[in-house]
């Protein structure tokens, strides 16, 4: 119930270089860590970059990295801290950092594209779309997901080795491939994408060691691994590792 | 100045030191390889512990060929008896499809299967490659490797057979179930008697059931490879059952783990005579 100063350490720099640097900085109840950047540029960094929007956890863009942990700025609070705890605050350590906490997320850009989106059904108007909601209630899960990218960023597989970014979609848009597939009406499949195959194939599904850090920073709380990747892996396992599967499929295909 | 002999190739500078991961250039240069100030070790380092603990107690008892009968109790490490070493187990699964030149501990017959499905496992995989491999200790802490891959090449691209060891599972566990059922009788073998013992094997049924019924495979085959949940609506009402008990699937991990160790800890005491099984009635 009062107004303290609290010890920030906050990254500074570009990417020629630059390092952490101290400020004190008066905090005040019921204030979030974005709360602390933004008074921090209004009185003694002017300027400071930070990327952000919303400041209610729905758009996305204040994702940084906070005692070492990928967090939303404007979803944590202050008081989850000790007062006198010294808090750092970084871009994300996955991408390449453009100024002070803002990075360059392209690469979540180039594989958004990668995956193919949505194949409309044949003689279905749009508009005509009908869907029964336990069709579409998996993936609804899935578009809670406000691209914040700190899964992304959590990643080990890109995270620890750059050489993988190539390879390697990301737990958020596996999570797409897995969505599209789940989608009731998707005619992918009716036009010869084999979403199931190219998960593995394209998207680099089987880089995933499924240890869950994805689904541990998710500020929208969905369960990443459990729902979409973990899915995804059994429905790649029928196509390329299940003769069972395989051939049932061939059977039905016939008749 | 005009000239057509080529300039002279620069001198190639020394080789920078390796920088990879979140030293990676580009990124934002920061020296630490992880800033995070909780006891993130802590979950990798009890894990770790907990599950050397099974496989020294596990590997003991699997090579010990002994004490895992106690009229009528059998360790669920030792069935079915397959080898025709066997104790004598007059009131005990035991089948001895194993010829005689098997000299080893029966318990190596069957216990390739539960070993297969657990080592498979998507939960205990995320175990071990956190504790043992550090592939991450935890999230946001560098790994320690230079190179990574995942499951995309062999041997881990085998992890992908999960299923066939769910599969096995399920003959496993009915037989652990039929010992279960065994149990209810008394040492001259007369059914409806219960012992200390029975309720032991019961409860560690009653968690192997969960755990396998918890599995992701099982939760993708009883309905979660379909496309149209309305068009099945008893399969979904078994995916819905299931995924339930997959929210848990960890916890059951764990708690199958310790009960089946605890009923063969069990067995061990009461067939080498440390411990007499107390009857209830
Ligand atoms: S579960 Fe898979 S996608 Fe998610 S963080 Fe771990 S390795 Fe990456
Ligand atoms: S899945 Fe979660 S963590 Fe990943 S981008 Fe979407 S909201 Fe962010
Ligand atoms: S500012 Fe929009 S999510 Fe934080
Ligand atoms: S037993 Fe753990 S996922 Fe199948």
């Amino acid at each position: 119930m009062s107004t303290y100063t609290a010890h920030f350490r906050v990254w500074r720099g570009d990417a020629d270089g630059g390092g952490l640097r101290d400020y004190r900085v008066e905090v005040h109840d019921g204030e979030v860590v974005l709360d602390i950047i933004h008074r921090l540029q209004a009185t003694q960094a002017g300027d400071l970059a930070v990327r952000w929007n919303c400041k209610a956890g729905k758009c996305g863009s204040c994702s940084a990295e906070v005692n070492g942990r990928p967090r939303l700025m404007c979803m944590t609070r202050m008081s989850v801290f000790g007062r006198d705890e010294t808090i750092t605050v970084t871009p994300m350590r996955t991408f390449p950092v453009v100024r002070d906490l803002v990075t360059d997320v392209s690469f979540n850009y180039d594989k958004a594209r990668e995956v193919p989106s949505f194949v409309p059904p044949e003689g279905v108007a749009p508009g005509e779309y009908r869907m029964l909601q336990e069709d579409v209630e998996r993936s609804q899960e899935f578009r809670k997901c406000i691209e914040c990218f700190l899964c992304q960023d959590t990643c080990h597989v890109v995270r620890d080795h750059e050489e993988n970014k190539k390879a390697f979609a990301g737990p958020r848009f596996l999570m797409r491939v897995a969505e599209l597939d789940m989608h009731p009406l998707d005619a992918a499949e009716e036009q010869g994408l084999d979403r199931k195959r190219s998960a593995q194939d394209e998207h680099g599904l089987g880089y995933c060691n499924i240890t869950k850090c994805c689904t541990e920073v998710c500020p929208e709380h969905i369960k990443i691994t459990d729902n979409a990747l973990i899915p995804l892996k059994e429905r790649a396992v029928d196509r390329k590792y299940d003769p069972l599967v395989w051939l049932g499929d061939k059977i039905r295909r016939r008749t | 100045m005009a000239t057509d002999t080529q300039p002279p190739a620069p001198p190639t500078p020394p080789a920078p030191p390796a920088r990879h991961g979140v030293l990676s250039a580009g990124r934002a240069a920061i020296a630490a390889r992880h800033l995070r100030t909780d006891r993130w070790w802590l979950q990798p380092l009890l894990t770790a512990l907990g599950l050397s603990a099974f496989v020294v107690y596990s590997t003991w008892r699997a090579f010990a060929n002994a004490y895992y009968y106690a009229e009528p109790y059998v360790s669920p490490f030792y069935s079915p008896c397959l080898g025709s070493n066997c104790v004598d187990m007059p009131l005990g699964a035991r089948w001895p499809l194993f010829g005689e030149w098997w000299g080893l501990s029966p318990a190596l017959l069957v216990l390739i299967f539960p070993l297969g499905f657990r080592l498979t496992c998507y939960y205990y995989r995320k175990a071990y490659y956190r504790g043992f491999w550090a592939s991450p200790p935890a999230c946001a802490v560098a790994e320690p490797h230079e190179k990574y891959t995942g499951e995309t090449r062999f041997p881990l691209i085998l992890q992908n057979i999960h299923r066939y060891f769910f599969y096995f599972a399920i003959p496993v566990a009915l037989i652990l179930t039929y010992d279960v059922v065994l149990a209810f009788r008394d040492e001259q073998g007369a059914w409806g008697h219960m012992g200390l013992g029975t309720l032991v094997l019961l409860v560690n049924i009653a968690l192997i059931w969960a755990y396998t019924a918890s599995c992701h495979s099982c939760r993708h085959i009883v309905g979660g490879r379909l496309r149209h949940f309305s068009k099945h609506p008893v399969r979904y009402r078994m995916w819905t059952w299931v995924g339930k008990l997959n929210s848990r699937h960890m916890l059951l991990a764990w708690l199958s783990l310790v009960s089946v160790a605890l009923a063969d800890l069990y067995v061990y005491l009461v067939a080498s005579g440390a411990f007499d099984d107390p009857r209830f009635f």
